[in-house]
């Protein structure tokens, strides 16, 4: 496939994995944290820890989604759901989750709730205009990348008088969560070592590589933005060991070919019309995080679920034996958890990073080769 | 009562209410089209005799939606699906049943146009659907029409296929490119429609497998890796032949615009669904002779041998990548997609 096959390129990979072996100190560790649940997806898909030496550690970091989305939030989706006016339109990840009661968005549509999956936000517009008597709701979630489309339907939404649609907002913010990761630690008591990040793809795109750079000024972890690639994940961990053997400290961007320093100025504009800061939002396994997610403007409030239908805040019941808050701050390996494997598997989402495929522990389950064996020729 | 109208008309409570209209309908639509001796005597049941051999029986309910994709249709497909199974066994089909069930409201045209697709997937089987049912339910009750076909086939002396047959060491080979009929159902998708050539690979086995058989009667086991893909279907010979598998991603064929939609969707063709392949297990001497054999037929122009049984009591499934890691190819579970058979 012209422009992706390139990046999978197996001589290339070999190339990169030796340097990354010959650079890499047999005398120290280095322990990197991909934020983004689509890399650690990737990481697995593709056998990266293989290619590897030892002392290099990939910590798996919480940018997936659904994973840090709190229980409490979606037990507000299925009181929405459950209400005869609405339908509630989501993203099909999302419609496994359990809730506090173990039941999903997919039980409650089995027992009559009207939920419907989407890939875009344009199909509930879609649906709000073909059913003008029922109340659409857009379940919204997401990092900076998939934010700009909510903000889209909204603006459209207003300009068409869409009077029977509105969005349960969800949308969370990468930098927020990586300066609490890197906090952590202090409040918990929990040992964690990070050296470095390797700075999410699309979410990139977006905001560009400007906002990471406080990350070496005032933590000094390097961050190196990768693409999606294993090609480009090699290469992304090549540059941080580099920067960590020369005692360098930056912000790099492996991702030039989408990436740029301001990012996408247009879909910021259009956020940061439609959207404010919460002063605080929850994050599964990481706690209420400042500043760390977003809320429609005033200017929007007709368009704000929540408001329109009085929505209390919910509080959610984990399982108090998961381990993922740890895993969320690469304190653990999805592994060391107690219920890993045995009773949390993908079809029995105990915790949230079992939840999503992007999900550390459920990549972890799904892709990790558990025996070595011998290649054929 | 007239005629029913083919052009205009639409399915009404009264077709399936076992009087006049019914049996119009039945003659009319079902019987022209299918039109074979055993329908023609108009019993409530067809009688025959088998050839020699053992008996195989199998079946399959159709729901798919939408009911016509780019290289198919509900109607061929309940054909296909039934004959495969019955194939599967090493056995050659010989008789089908189709039951109906109609949604009031349904348009007779379209019924049409699926009954002579299936009409025409029989005849070019040369299978014969010799005896049927119709039931109309109330509109809102249905999803415009559902078909469940079972079949008879018989299964040659000295031929003993069963998932449970596969033993370390044996080849696992695929008869072709995996993804195309999930990939065509998935185009047609509402709200995701995009343009692709792909066709569905819905087809009729049964000549491929009697090639194969002939060349290797031992073979272990076959079975067509529909729901759920190739990865479920090796997840379930592994588990019921108590071994593991190795394969080697870069040996499983996988047609360019699949491999992007795939891409594009956030798909692994591993778990999309086949309609027209086959996976067998055959012993590793005289895996290059079937393989051989199967390029040799039209059905297997682009067959591959993609792996190896391997002794492993987890029975686990891993794949070598094409990228040089390995990983595991664990059963899929719950992906979101839309009624595909």
């Amino acid at each position: 496939m012209k422009y992706v096959d390139e990046f999978r390129d197996r001589e290339h990979a070999r190339v990169l994995a030796r340097q990354i072996a010959a650079e890499a100190d047999s005398g120290r560790e280095y322990r990197l944290m991909e934020f983004c649940g689509g890399h650690t997806h990737a990481i697995f898909r593709y056998g990266i820890p293989d290619l590897l030496p030892a002392q290099v550690r990939l910590v798996h970091g919480p940018g997936c989604p659904v994973c840090v989305l709190p229980v409490g939030r979606l037990d507000m989706a299925l009181a929405l759901a459950r209400r005869p006016e609405v339908i509630l339109c989501t993203y099909g990840d999302l419609l496994r989750v359990p809730g506090s009661d173990r039941r999903s968005l997919l039980q409650a549509k089995a027992e009559g709730a009207d939920v419907r999956m989407l890939y875009s936000p344009a199909e509930a517009l879609a649906l709000a205009r073909q059913y003008p008597q029922r109340q659409i709701v857009f379940f919204a979630i997401g990092f900076e990348t998939t934010t700009p489309p909510t903000a889209l339907v909204v603006e459209q939404a207003q300009r068409e008088g869409l009077a029977n649609f509105s969005v349960f907002c969800n949308h969370v913010l990468t930098p927020a969560a990586m300066h609490a990761i890197l906090q952590s630690p202090l409040d918990a008591g929990v040992p964690l070592r990070l050296d470095g990040f390797i700075g999410p793809a699309h979410v990139s795109t977006v905001i560009g590589a400007a906002p990471y750079a406080i990350f070496p000024e005032r933590y000094a972890k390097p961050v190196v933005i990768a693409g999606f690639e294993p090609l480009d994940l090699l290469q992304a961990i090549l540059m941080l060991i580099r920067q960590l053997n020369d005692a360098r400290c930056q912000v790099e961007n492996q991702f030039s070919r989408a990436v740029t320093h301001s990012g996408n100025l247009k879909a910021q504009a259009l956020m940061a019309r439609v959207f404010e800061r919460r002063d605080s939002f929850e994050w599964r396994g990481l706690g209420a995080i400042p500043h760390s997610a977003l809320r429609l403007r005033d200017a929007y409030a007709e368009f704000d679920a929540e408001q329109r239908f009085e929505l209390p805040l919910l509080v959610g019941r984990e399982n108090r034996a998961c381990e993922c808050p740890a895993v969320l701050r690469g304190a653990k390996r999805p592994d060391q958890c107690a219920l890993f494997g045995a009773p949390c598997t993908p079809d029995n989402p105990l915790g949230a990073c079992m939840v999503s495929s992007e999900g550390a522990c459920a990549a972890y389950y799904r892709y990790r080769p558990r025996q070595r064996v011998e290649v054929a020729t | 009562m007239s005629r029913p109208d083919l052009l205009q008309g639409r399915v009404e409570l009264v077709h399936g209410g076992g009087g006049r209209a019914m049996k119009r309908l039945i003659d009319e639509l079902f019987a022209a089209a299918f039109d074979n001796p055993w329908l023609a005597q108009g019993n409530d049941q067809a009688q025959f005799t088998l050839p020699p051999g053992r008996v195989v029986m199998a079946t399959d309910s159709h729901v798919v939606t939408p009911l016509f994709f780019p290289g198919g249709d509900i109607g061929a497909l309940a054909v296909h699906g039934t004959i495969n199974d019955i194939a599967m066994a090493g056995a050659r089909p010989c008789y089908l049943s189709a039951g109906f069930i109609l949604e009031e409201g349904f348009a007779l045209a379209q019924l049409k146009r699926i009954v002579d697709s299936m009409a025409a997937a029989a005849r070019e089987a040369e299978v014969a659907i010799v005896t049927g049912d119709t039931k109309v339910v109330e509109r809102g009750k249905g999803d415009g029409v559902f078909i469940n076909t079972s079949g008879i086939g018989v299964v040659p002396d000295g031929v003993a296929l069963s998932g449970d047959r596969a033993r370390p060491g044996d080849r696992i080979l695929l008869s072709g490119p995996i993804g195309e009929h999930g990939v065509a159902i998935l185009s047609q998708r509402e709200g995701l429609g995009f343009e692709t050539q792909i066709q569905s690979d819905s087809q009729s086995l049964h000549r491929l497998v009697a090639e194969m058989i002939a060349e290797r009667p031992d073979i272990r086991c076959m079975r067509d890796p529909t729901r759920g893909g190739l990865g479920n279907t090796l997840n379930e010979l592994a588990q019921q032949s108590r071994v593991g598998m190795q394969l080697y991603e870069q040996r499983i064929p996988v047609r360019e615009p699949v491999r992007a939609a795939c891409e594009l969707l956030g798909l692994d063709p591993l778990y999309v669904a086949n309609e027209g392949r086959l996976i067998a297990i055959c012993p590793p001497e005289g895996a290059e002779r079937l393989l051989q054999r199967m390029r040799a037929h039209p059905q297997g122009r682009q067959a591959a041998i993609i792996g190896t049984v391997t002794d492993d009591p987890r029975h686990f499934v891993q794949m070598q990548t094409a990228f040089g890691g390995n990983r595991l190819v664990d059963w899929l579970n719950g992906e979101q997609l839309p009624r595909i058979c």
